[in-house]
């Protein structure tokens, strides 16, 4: 089996969940190995390690009663997750320890991108894709969590939740556990200020980007890393034409932002929505400022440094934009 | 004598002088007992270290600050031994994996496995956890993070990890997903001020207001650099009044040289003089990426403004190559002819 989509989506957690719904308690430490990038995965892991799982007879099933609850199926599952990080030789290393024990063994490879699969093992594999979650499941998931630990979500909460974590749960979960202590947190600190209990605080907390309250926002854009729109509306004031110095409100804006710890590649997302997304950019314009983009964000994924990086596109988009 | 960026560096969270409402929140996490996996970042000097370090007391109580520092071996795959070192108290390790470079790797699983398969000794421990800091986090290859994630996954019970960057966009997202995003701001140039006043009163130093808030901005908010420029200010003059200069580093000042050079002769001879004056700074381990980047900043004041969007781009185009080449002075010896010519043709009006 190969299971590959973005992260949090779910592809580990079904296949451990397969394991367990398979072999039981009992027979799980010894028919499932599972193999991850922070385990040592060079060849001679692959050569080794894997090769004697596979190698190894079936340990015997108990029986009787255990066999009605666990079907136990006669193989072996080696887990190897975030495949997409092993090298190219261990992955053709694998090829044929597939073929020679897939009697007893069977592999399941969890990755992020398909593509990374060289493609021999691909073809051995049945695939699975996991796409993004949508809004409606992730979102009852979350309502679901909140509710098992006591947390009162409010009015578009979830789905505030849902929209800054793009499809990926567990990072919607990690933004509802933290929006939870933090908020948590300032009631104590306020010391009941706002005359609410803890848990409808915290709700409040979520939704408030609906409403743009006034702190809360800041802690909710804060969990997620969002650039505040205010921040991203100077830079985008400043990059207007019509003026004949575009350049130093554009650096004094950018300055600014590089200043406050901003990162790049959240400014440079939010930039190309809100640039994208704007209708009365002509689409001639558009296509030019993605390629600016598209050139920003590979500079910023090699390491360049961020504050030229975002300057230089700010005054090429803002270049583009004075054209038309 | 301590530097006074030591001596004064505050050590709880309440001691912390401005972000108020980030410290409350950390000692609130901390106090919960349900601490997440953090991910701090923020420009340098903006005090993340030092809010890390509070907070870890916040945790552990004083216990933390006996801090000792271990020599360890590991040994890669190619059997080569990596010589790290660690340091640690009872209930936190330290460590900068970018220091070993391409095998930062290693010494994350080793290192990582080893922490979280032990328990706390210290039955006396407020948490059950153990904290590892890892510095430079943005540095990490791209393995090195792949390696972090399922270890952050598997082993939460007895590990939280800290990890500091300076800006988010090199961490994986898988990493992101994981961890709870802390922003540091760097002080805006008020805070500065209200800071060096503090430290100021403490060394019994007379206050120029006028002083610090030049300093202040002299520091690109960067809290750390403007304590250090306030003790040279002080170290160098006897009595200090408003018009005290400050002493920019010996490599602002060689740049702001070369940047005024640049500007006043275009012609090949003079590149070759400047190349001399790179090499130097070169020599003198000013990194590429700074030179560069103080070069740009330095030249943009004095060009026509048509001309500015125009350097900018070549100058965030030769800082990539820079990144991606090996060789350093290729690149911005290019910048520098770029810049010229650019100027040149704009003067004669030509495109060439």
């Amino acid at each position: 089996m190969l299971f590959y989509g973005p992260p949090g989506t779910g592809k580990t957690s079904t296949i451990l969940a397969l394991a367990k719904q398979l072999y039981g308690p009992e027979l799980l430490k010894s028919r499932v190995l599972e193999l991850n990038a922070s385990d040592e995965r060079g060849i001679s892991i692959v050569r080794e390690k894997v090769k004697d799982f596979a190698r190894q007879q079936l340990s015997n099933p108990p029986t009787g009663e255990y066999r009605k609850r666990w079907p136990c199926p006669p193989f072996k599952i080696i887990v190897l997750d975030e495949a997409d990080s092993m090298t190219q030789d261990a992955q053709s290393a694998l090829r044929r320890t597939m073929e020679t024990y897939s009697r007893i063994t069977r592999f399941c490879l969890v990755c992020n991108y398909v593509t990374r699969i060289i493609d021999p093992l691909a073809s051995r594999c049945s695939k699975f894709r996991f796409k993004s979650l949508d809004r409606g499941n992730a979102g009852r998931r979350l309502e679901e969590i909140a509710q098992a630990e006591g947390v009162k979500l409010g009015e578009g909460a979830t789905e505030a939740l849902v929209r800054t974590s793009e499809g990926d749960l567990r990072k919607a979960i990690t933004f509802l556990q933290s929006a939870a202590r933090l908020v948590g947190a300032e009631t104590m600190a306020k010391g009941g200020k706002k005359g609410k209990g803890d848990a409808d605080d915290d709700a409040m907390d979520v939704d408030e980007p609906e409403l743009l309250g006034e702190v809360d926002v800041k802690t909710v854009e804060e969990i997620a890393g969002v650039v505040p729109a205010a921040t991203i509306n100077t830079l985008l004031a400043a990059m207007q034409p019509g003026k004949r110095a575009v350049y130093e409100p554009v650096a004094a804006a950018v300055a600014e932002m590089v200043a406050d710890g901003w990162s790049a590649t959240q400014v440079l997302g939010q930039l190309y929505e809100k640039i994208l997304f704007d209708d009365t950019v002509p689409d001639r314009q558009k296509n030019k400022i993605v390629m600016v983009f598209s050139e920003a964000d590979k500079r910023l994924v090699d390491g360049a440094d961020e504050h030229l990086a975002v300057l230089d596109l700010a005054l090429r988009v803002a270049g583009v934009l004075g054209e038309g | 004598m301590a530097l006074l960026v030591d001596k004064h560096r505050p050590r709880t969270l309440e001691t912390l002088s401005y972000h108020h409402d980030l410290s409350s929140r950390l000692k609130s996490l901390a106090q919960s007992g349900d601490f997440p996996h953090l991910l701090v970042y923020g420009p340098s000097g903006a005090g993340k270290k030092t809010r890390i370090v509070a907070t870890l007391k916040e945790l552990y109580g004083p216990g933390v600050e006996k801090i000792k520092i271990d020599s360890r071996v590991f040994q890669t795959t190619s059997n080569r031994k990596l010589e790290f070192n660690i340091v640690a108290s009872v209930y936190h390790l330290e460590i900068t994996p970018s220091d070993v470079g391409n095998y930062d790797r290693v010494v994350v699983q080793d290192l990582l496995k080893e922490v979280a398969q032990t328990q706390q000794v210290d039955l006396g421990a407020k948490q059950r956890f153990k904290v590892v800091v890892i510095n430079e986090a943005d540095q990490l290859t791209r393995d090195a993070q792949a390696a972090l994630r399922r270890t952050m996954e598997k082993y939460s019970p007895n590990l939280r990890l800290i990890l500091l960057a300076n800006s988010t966009s090199n961490i994986i997202a898988p990493i992101r997903s994981r961890t709870l995003l802390v922003r540091v701001a760097a002080p805006s140039e008020p805070e500065i001020c209200a800071v060096l006043k503090k430290v100021g009163v403490k060394e019994g130093w007379k206050e120029v207001p006028a002083l610090n808030q030049k300093i202040a901005k002299e520091s690109g908010r960067n809290l750390r650099r403007a304590l250090l420029m306030y003790e040279a200010v002080h170290a160098q003059n006897e009595t200090v009044t408003d018009r005290t200069p400050i002493p920019p580093p010996d490599w602002e000042a060689l740049i702001e040289q070369i940047a005024r050079e640049i500007i006043a002769e275009h012609t090949p001879a003079k590149i070759l003089e400047v190349r001399a004056k790179l090499y130097d700074l070169l020599t003198h381990c000013i990194p590429a990426t700074t030179i560069l980047k103080t070069l740009t900043f330095k030249l943009v004041p004095h060009i026509d403004d048509a001309l500015r969007a125009d350097v900018i781009k070549w100058s965030a185009f030769y800082e990539h190559r820079v990144r991606m080449g090996n060789k350093v002075i290729f690149h911005l010896e290019a910048f520098v002819a770029k810049f010229m010519r650019i100027c040149e043709s704009y003067a004669m009006g030509i495109d060439f």
